[in-house]
Parts: C-alpha cells; structure tokens; sequence
C-alpha cells in the first residue's frame, strides 16, 4: 500500500475544521510527552521508533482502518522508516513532511475581522507552538505585531495583500520565542517598536513604545494604541486597535493569565500583574475582543480556529481575572508555576540581540510548548 | 582525552534514524560488558541512544561533544544483575569513604569510560580486564574496597586478588550504581 506525504499546513485544516486523525508519535516518551501535535479529534499512539525496528507487527492491530494514521517524528527520517514498514504491512499510511520541526514553524493565518473603512485584521495562528501573530491591513498599509521569527510569512502575506508594512511592534521581550520583528522592520525599512523597560539590554536601535503612543494605518486611519500593562515583563504593553480589539499580548489569555517570572522577578512584578489586570483593563470597554499572543490548550481556538473572545466574558470566566483575595493571587502567580519554556534565557539573549544563533539553533531553542500562562 | 572502547563506530553526518538503525546493528558484534563508542553529529541522537539502551538493557554511561562530534558511550548489557556474588568480605556504600580515609584504597575495576563520567574522587582506576597484568600497583598492607557499578565485576576481582595473595580485599554493595555521595570525573 501506499505512503503519502502530509504537510503541516493539511494537519493544521485538520485541527481548525475539527477532523479526525490517528497520530502514530514514534519520537521517544519524554518528547511526545512534554509536546505533540493537539487536535478536538485526534487519537495517539506513542511508541518510539527504535522499538518498531524488528518489525511494526505488534502496532498494527492498534492502527485504526476508517480513518487516516500519520505517523510523526521529530524531522521526517523515522516517520518515513516506520510508514515504508507499515506500508508494507499492507496499509494505507501518511507521514508528516519535515516531522515536528515544520509543525512548529507553521503559521495559519485567519482573518480575525474587518476594521473601518475597508482594513481587516489578520491573526496568524502557529499551532505546533502556541504563538499568536497580527497584521493590521488597512488601504496599502500593513501594521505587525508580534510576529514570530519565520519572517517572510509576514512579507510574502503583505505582498500578497498588495500593503506595505510601516509598523513592527513586540508587545514586550518575548522569553519563549525569537521575535521577528526586528528583521522585518529592517526588511521593509517599516518602524521597529519595543517597550524601553524591556530593553534596556536590547544592542540595536528602536523606537520606543510609550503608553498613549497612536500610530495611524492607511488613509482611513485605523489606530492603534499603546496601552502599558506590566505584570509578565516590567514593560509589557497592550494594543487597541480600531477600538474594537484589545492585544494583550502575554498579559491575559483565553483560558489563563500571564506568568510573572520569565525574566526572574516574579515577587517583584506580581503586583504590576494583579494592577494591569484588575483595574486596567476593568476601565475598558468590556465588548472588546481579546486578542492575545499565545493560546495553551486547543480548547482555546474558536470554531473558525481564530484565539480571540469578548473582554466582558473573560471577566466572568476566566479564573486569572477572578481571585478576590490578593495574597492568593500572590500565591497562584509565583508558587506551583509550570516550567519555565525551553531555553528561555537564551532566547532572551537572542531577542536582546545579543547573540545570533543559526537557523537550526534557533530551531533547537523553540523546540516544545510556550508555557507563558498560569492557570 | 579519547577515552576507551572497545568498538568505535561512525555516525557523523547521518539523520535520524540511521544512528540507531546502525548502533544497533553494531552491538551484535559487541561482546558483554564491553563498550560501543557512537560518533554522531545529530543532537537528537542524545535523547534517542539514551532511551533505546534503557529500554534494551544497555548501560548509558554518556556523551562528551567536541567540534560538534557527540561521542556517546555505551557498555553493553552483560548479566550483571542476576549473578550471585561469592566473596564473602563486603562492606557497604555507606561505609566506604570513611574506611578508606582510615589508610585503604578504593579500588575502581569498571572501565576507564565508566569511571570517567563519574567515580568516587581520589578512587583508583584498574578495569576489571587489566587487572592481573597490573597488580603489582597495589599493596597487600593495605586495605583494598572493590567497587564497580553493581557488584558483580568488583565480586570476581576480590576473587581474583584473594587467589594472588590479597587478604585484606572487600566487594562494595551495592556500588557505583546506586551511589549517592559526590562524584568526580577528573582522570
């Protein structure tokens, strides 16, 4: 039977329109374990690929028949070696192009919704890590935020779209991802906008993002607006965008909040946290949409595989912005916290600019899930 | 250093799952208890080589990387586990240190890998294999505690230095294995 490639991007319309898929994981237990690919209706079977090398005999009664099996691995290699095995069992089988490797670098763009006068708003959603990315688009203008480090995504859409990006901003110094901002703005010549009390490390130039700060996009002027909102980094700083979107960037999430340690000050910044969350963004309109830049879980992605819901709901449902007390907020933001992401110091660094790992190091440094929330 | 092997093979350059697909083939041409050196330029080699030895049996004993090469070292399973050890003069992990501050030597018969990635400082070196060809390193006043990973190789040479003439040997048990005080990888 045969063996037929799956890219990442056919398993990302896979979890967005809530299809099924058995997923035969063959990387070893402590990987699948920390990080796999989630989906409403997927099934897993994990079992290393160096157990399958006498033969795949033993799995093959586990495999379903009525739906599609794709077999992954970390970069390709094993899933190939097991699917030719259990081809050859007389199977019909996929594996994923480029392993798990693409499946975090892969970035769906949705469109979120229209803005006045024509723009829309566009949340790049990258499933394998959890990572949200915006581009604003309003009559040949483009405005990002956010953006992840697979840069050209963001180029190519705005080629596409016919814009010209003028506006690059990063909500805060990102610990769990490499930004890509920096590297569009000096692409495009677009303006590169980051919170000083953040970099105050950073070794390249950009301008400062202040609270209060408007920038206008196209002729019809969509605004964007700086809102500071510390608590998951001491310069952490919200967008609102057409006053119809809230981007909280690390701040506030679907189902959880933002985690105050990253950059080692948790005791310090907890009380910027509980301030920006509960009194700051309580003055604002609660029919905003919040957009944030992360989701968790997949139970976090709306129907159309969009992260975004009404600010007055997250008001009512959302633990993080519901605990009276403020020494058990105290308490649930920096004792029990999940573990840190991978590598994030030296992701920091990389985001500081101070060192600039090759593609296949950065690679190495984003491997896993983000883990930026408490819940 | 290079440290020793008794098998070397090579990986460089080859992606998963090539490194295990031919590690494995290599080990059926590795005797017990001796040990495969894996040269590989993969990182996801790291975590694999690991997992596959625990879940073979193999002994895992570790890595060193030098411009970008990984040289992992892996000793194959022997029956350690199960033997029944004969010698009767033992002493405990526990008890070791103190012992042997008191004038006696620990005497170390894994192999030179082994001891590399972790022996009790100020232990000596002698690889179960090389012993008799060096025994006249060792003192017969002298106090000697035996110790290797589970107690299996340390039990044949107390064995093999009481036949020489050595009277005041002693196996330590459990060994290196479930050791819990410092370790040292000065050679």
């Amino acid at each position: 039977m045969t063996v037929i490639k799956m890219t990442a991007a056919e398993v990302a319309r896979k979890v967005i329109e809530n299809k099924e898929l058995f997923i035969l994981d063959v990387r070893n237990k402590d990987a699948f374990e920390d990080w796999k690919i989630e989906g409403h209706s997927f099934d897993y079977l994990n079992i290393p690929y160096f157990d399958l090398l006498d033969g795949v005999d033993e799995i093959l009664p586990k495999l379903p028949t009525d739906k599609d099996v794709l077999v992954v691995c970390a970069k390709e290699g094993s899933s190939l070696m097991v699917a030719e095995m259990v081809s050859e069992a007389g199977r019909d089988v996929f594996y994923l192009e480029g392993g798990m490797k693409s499946w975090s670098a892969y970035l769906e763009p949705i469109k979120v919704g229209n803005l006045t006068g024509g723009g829309e708003l566009y949340q790049f959603v990258r499933l394998g890590k959890g990572c949200l990315s915006y581009m604003v688009i309003s009559e040949g203008e483009a405005a990002i935020i956010d953006a992840v480090r697979f840069t050209e995504v963001f180029t190519n859409f705005a080629k596409e779209k016919n814009v010209e990006i003028k506006h690059v901003f990063d909500t805060h110094l990102h610990a769990d991802h490499i930004s890509g901002g920096r590297h569009i703005a000096e692409a495009t010549g677009a303006t590169y906008y980051l919170p000083p009390k953040d970099a105050e490390e950073v070794v390249f130039d950009y301008t400062p993002l202040e609270d209060g700060l408007t920038v206008k996009v196209g002729a019809s002027q969509i605004e964007v607006g700086a809102l500071y909102s510390p608590g998951h980094t001491i310069g952490s700083t919200s967008f609102i965008v057409d006053s119809k979107y809230l981007l909280t960037g690390d701040i506030l999430f679907i189902d959880s909040i933002g985690r105050p340690d990253l950059a080692g000050l948790a005791e310090d910044w907890v009380g910027d946290l509980r301030e920006t969350l509960y009194r700051r963004y309580r003055e604002l309109a609660e029919d905003l949409i919040v957009l944030p830049a992360h989701f968790m879980i997949i139970e976090e992605l709306n129907e159309d595989g969009t992260v975004a819901k009404r600010l007055g709901d997250l008001f009512a449902e959302n633990h993080g912005l519901n605990i009276e007390s403020e020494e058990e907020f105290r308490h649930t933001v920096t004792d029990n916290l999940p573990p840190q992401p991978n590598a994030y110091e030296q992701i920091r660094q990389v985001n500081m600019g101070k060192i600039t790992p090759d593609n296949d190091e950065q690679t190495e440094m984003e491997i896993g899930p983000n883990r930026c929330a408490v819940r | 250093m290079s440290l020793k092997a008794d098998v070397q093979l090579d990986c460089k350059g080859l992606a998963c799952p090539m490194p295990i697909v031919k590690t494995k083939k290599a080990m059926n041409d590795v005797s017990d208890g001796q040990i495969l050196e894996v040269q590989a330029t993969d990182k996801g080699s790291i975590a694999d080589l690991k997992a596959w030895s625990e879940s073979i049996g193999h002994q895992y004993i570790g890595n060193k990387e030098e411009d970008g090469v990984i040289r992992h070292y892996i000793r194959k399973s022997g029956d350690d586990h199960e033997s029944e050890k004969k010698f009767e003069q033992t002493i405990t992990n526990e008890e070791v240190i103190d012992r042997a501050a008191n004038g006696g030597i620990i005497l170390d018969v894994r192999e030179q890998a082994e001891y590399a990635f972790g022996h009790i400082e100020g232990s000596k070196s002698i690889p179960m294999g090389e012993l008799e060809d060096r025994l006249d390193e060792l003192d017969k006043d002298q106090e000697i505690y035996v110790i290797c990973r589970t107690g299996t190789r340390s039990d044949l040479a107390a064995q093999k230095l009481a036949e020489k003439g050595f009277t005041k040997v002693y196996n330590v048990l459990p060994g290196m294995g479930s050791w819990n005080g410092d370790l040292s990888k000065k050679l």
